[in-house]
């Protein structure tokens, strides 16, 4: 392997998270299951979620979850400026995830009220945001968890240098080469056509119609999609919680 | 007790979900400060909730947990099906019930092996025990990958379970993948059976401290879906009847609510069920408690830990035995529930990894969801972390400060608190 320019022949890494659900760092620990040479392959000097040792001169961050407080940005600007490399890691971090929902209700001050009632300006928040809203990030593991075998790859990809290569196809063409027959045959609802790929279609697989977690290929036609799931029978609510439920961010929604 | 000045401030608290301080504060040997602050940023997933179908609750709440996602996930589906009236077949009944074993050996197994025993053995986390003790870290992967891989084999994946729906299921195992699953689980009695033996070598901290233990309970089975709400002060209550137990409040320092119910706090989570249903548990997780010198009522709260390894053999136990009921009845595909037009108010409850966790909806007659109201275990028993807390520190306050702090964060890691479930969790601050 390659030096990492201090010496270590190991890459230093470092694993934080703001507001999310860790589940894309417990499928880092679970890919340890069948992959417990990665922790031979670079040197972990933060993950709090595992470990107490905490070391701060790291190259390669992974970082999960949104930016949903003001006071969370410095944190994310810290990260930024010690990493050489920052990959966004999960459906949260990369593009919102579920965090944007609370973005589409009537209003902040309502959502806190909702859950906090009288005390709701006791607890900082700002709209949901993917860390891309705040600092550059250099590559991007899509899914909501990530999936085990891609986060391996992208892995072995930022150690010999590349720039990860995520499938810009839709999960149509998983879907196929796995020999699913059609959620829409089915009379189900499938967002895989306008989905980027990369998790082995494991939702149409199980039964389930895709819901969007891994982002929406480049280029997408989003009225023909919606076109065929009105067809499908869904109502406007229907469609349009679809569509939302890990793409309900829009930069239009944190322009002050 | 003499008169010492203690400041322990742990900022981010470390091997636990989520983000929380310690913060104790010891002046002249009086204890002034003494906080839990819970510091994860808030998500609001109730009012997110709001205008949604009721078909994607299941699937938005197992996204408040990356650890629990198939606890959050059963009791959506229950509060919904209950709103609904929906009837759940047998079938469905067992499969949930495997699954939700799995979820338990897999966060117990996370919790016992990865987030406590480096505590015991001395380091700051389980990568140096990949060296210094290889065949201990190698039998807690390959628990976690088969608990792992019983869910997979049922809902798709253990984090953010896929298959499972309003009334049942969109996929089911094969016979084949069901004989293959109970032939592992049974070879895995032995790894279960060391780790109780690794366990009855650690050196647990000695304290009591007598607190109002809650869980669900059934008399049939050890409960860990659906029930009554039973407490250790002899209070029983139906799950409509949730709020009477949980009374949440807000305290400035968490951004997590509080619960109290008898006393000041109470206590949930694998040492509550034990407490409760030890009779329901299988004979040889009896054994086991016994052999840990574990008998109800446990008021140590430290051998959390304990129960959650007694519990782990309990499921393997169980699964063993649901996976010969499935194969039994024979499995069929069942048609799916199909909404009817009409509305309702509806609570489920399930007693996840780390206790009772309540969802409570109202569901309108377009199937939108208009109101949502969740209860996490994490948050119930944080009153009674604090009141561990203040118990445990005059008791230690002539030990040296690193060694005050590094007990104090045991304790708190004893809870196995979720902190991005209750919002965000754990840091110690000495002040």
């Amino acid at each position: 392997m390659a030096e990492n320019g201090n010496g270590s022949a190991r890459p230093k890494v470092a694993f934080f998270d703001f507001a999310c659900c860790e589940g894309c760092q417990l499928t880092v620990i679970d890919a340890l299951q069948t992959h417990l040479e990665l922790v031979e392959a670079v040197e972990i000097v933060q993950f709090r979620e595992a470990m107490t040792e905490k070391g701060e001169d790291y190259q390669i961050a992974f970082i999960e979850g949104s930016c949903t407080r003001k006071e969370d940005e410095d944190r994310l600007r810290k990260i930024r400026a010690q990493a050489g490399i920052v990959v966004a890691l999960g459906a949260c971090a990369h593009i919102g995830g579920v965090n944007a929902l609370a973005n589409l209700q009537p209003s902040l001050q309502d959502v806190r009220q909702y859950v906090y009632g009288d005390k709701w300006d006791w607890y900082n928040t700002y709209p949901a945001r993917p860390i891309s809203a705040v600092i550059q990030v250099d590559a991007f593991i899509p899914g909501c968890p990530i999936d085990r075998v891609e986060f391996l790859s992208v892995v072995k990809q930022v150690l010999l240098g590349k720039t990860p290569a995520i499938p810009d196809y839709p999960v149509c063409v998983e879907c196929k080469l796995k020999e699913n027959v059609c959620i829409f045959d089915k009379g189900g609802v499938c967002l895989g056509p306008i989905t980027r790929a990369g998790c082995d279609a494991i939702c149409p697989t199980y039964g389930d119609g895709c819901e969007g977690c891994r982002g929406l290929i480049p280029n997408p036609n989003e009225n023909a999609m919606q076109d065929v799931l009105l067809k499908a029978g869904l109502s406007v609510e229907q469609l349009r919680a679809r569509m939302t439920m890990f793409n309900a961010y829009d930069p239009a929604q944190i322009e002050a | 007790m003499s008169k010492v000045d203690v400041n322990v401030n742990v900022h981010h608290l470390t091997r636990v979900e989520g983000h929380g301080n310690i913060v104790v504060d010891v002046k002249n040997g009086e204890l002034v400060k003494c906080e839990l602050q819970i510091v994860e940023a808030p998500r609001f997933f109730e009012a997110m909730l709001r205008g949604r179908p009721y078909t994607e609750a299941s699937h938005i709440t197992s996204r408040i947990c990356g650890i629990c996602a198939t606890g959050h996930a059963t009791a959506s589906l229950r509060a919904t099906e209950t709103a609904l009236g929906v009837k759940v077949s047998t079938q469905t009944q067992l499969l949930r019930k495997l699954l939700f074993h799995g979820e338990i050996i897999d966060s117990h197994v996370l919790h016992v092996y990865m987030l406590v025993a480096p505590d015991f053995l001395g380091v700051g986390s389980v990568l140096p025990l990949a060296k210094s003790h290889p065949e201990v870290v190698k039998r807690a992967l390959r628990i976690k990958k088969l608990s792992g891989d019983l869910c997979a084999m049922i809902s798709g994946r253990h984090t953010h379970p896929i298959a499972m729906t309003v009334g049942g299921f969109t996929h089911l195992p094969t016979v084949k993948e069901l004989l293959a699953m109970r032939k592992r689980l049974v070879a895995a009695r032995e790894d279960m059976n060391e780790t109780m033996a690794l366990l009855k070598t650690l050196p647990w901290p000695r304290f009591q401290r007598e607190t109002e233990y809650v869980s669900l309970k059934k008399d049939d089975e050890y409960a860990f879906i659906d029930g009554v709400v039973a407490t250790t002060d002899g209070f029983t209550y139906a799950l409509p009847d949730y709020r009477q137990v949980t009374n949440e409040y807000l305290v400035p320092h968490s951004t997590a609510k509080h619960c109290k119910h008898n006393r000041d706090s109470y206590m949930v989570g694998a040492l509550a069920r034990f407490n409760n249903n030890y009779e329901q548990l299988h004979p040889r997780a009896k054994a086991a408690a016994n052999e840990l010198g574990m008998k109800p009522v446990v008021t140590n709260s430290f051998l959390n830990s304990g129960a959650q390894a007694v519990e782990m053999l309990h499921c393997l136990e169980d699964s063993i035995q649901l996976i010969d009921q499935l194969i039994d009845r024979g499995l069929q595909e069942e048609p799916l529930y199909q909404f009817q037009g009409k509305g309702g108010e509806g609570v489920g409850s399930c007693d996840v990894p780390r206790g009772t966790l309540f969802h409570d909806y109202i569901i309108d007659d377009d199937g939108l969801i208009q109101g949502a109201n969740c209860i996490i275990p994490t948050g119930q028993n944080y009153a009674n972390m604090e009141a561990d807390m203040r118990a445990l520190v005059p008791q230690i306050l002539d030990r040296p400060q690193e060694e005050i702090t590094h007990l104090m964060e045991m304790l708190i890691r004893a809870y196995d608190p979720c902190i991005s479930c209750s919002t965000h969790f754990l840091d110690v601050e000495f002040l």
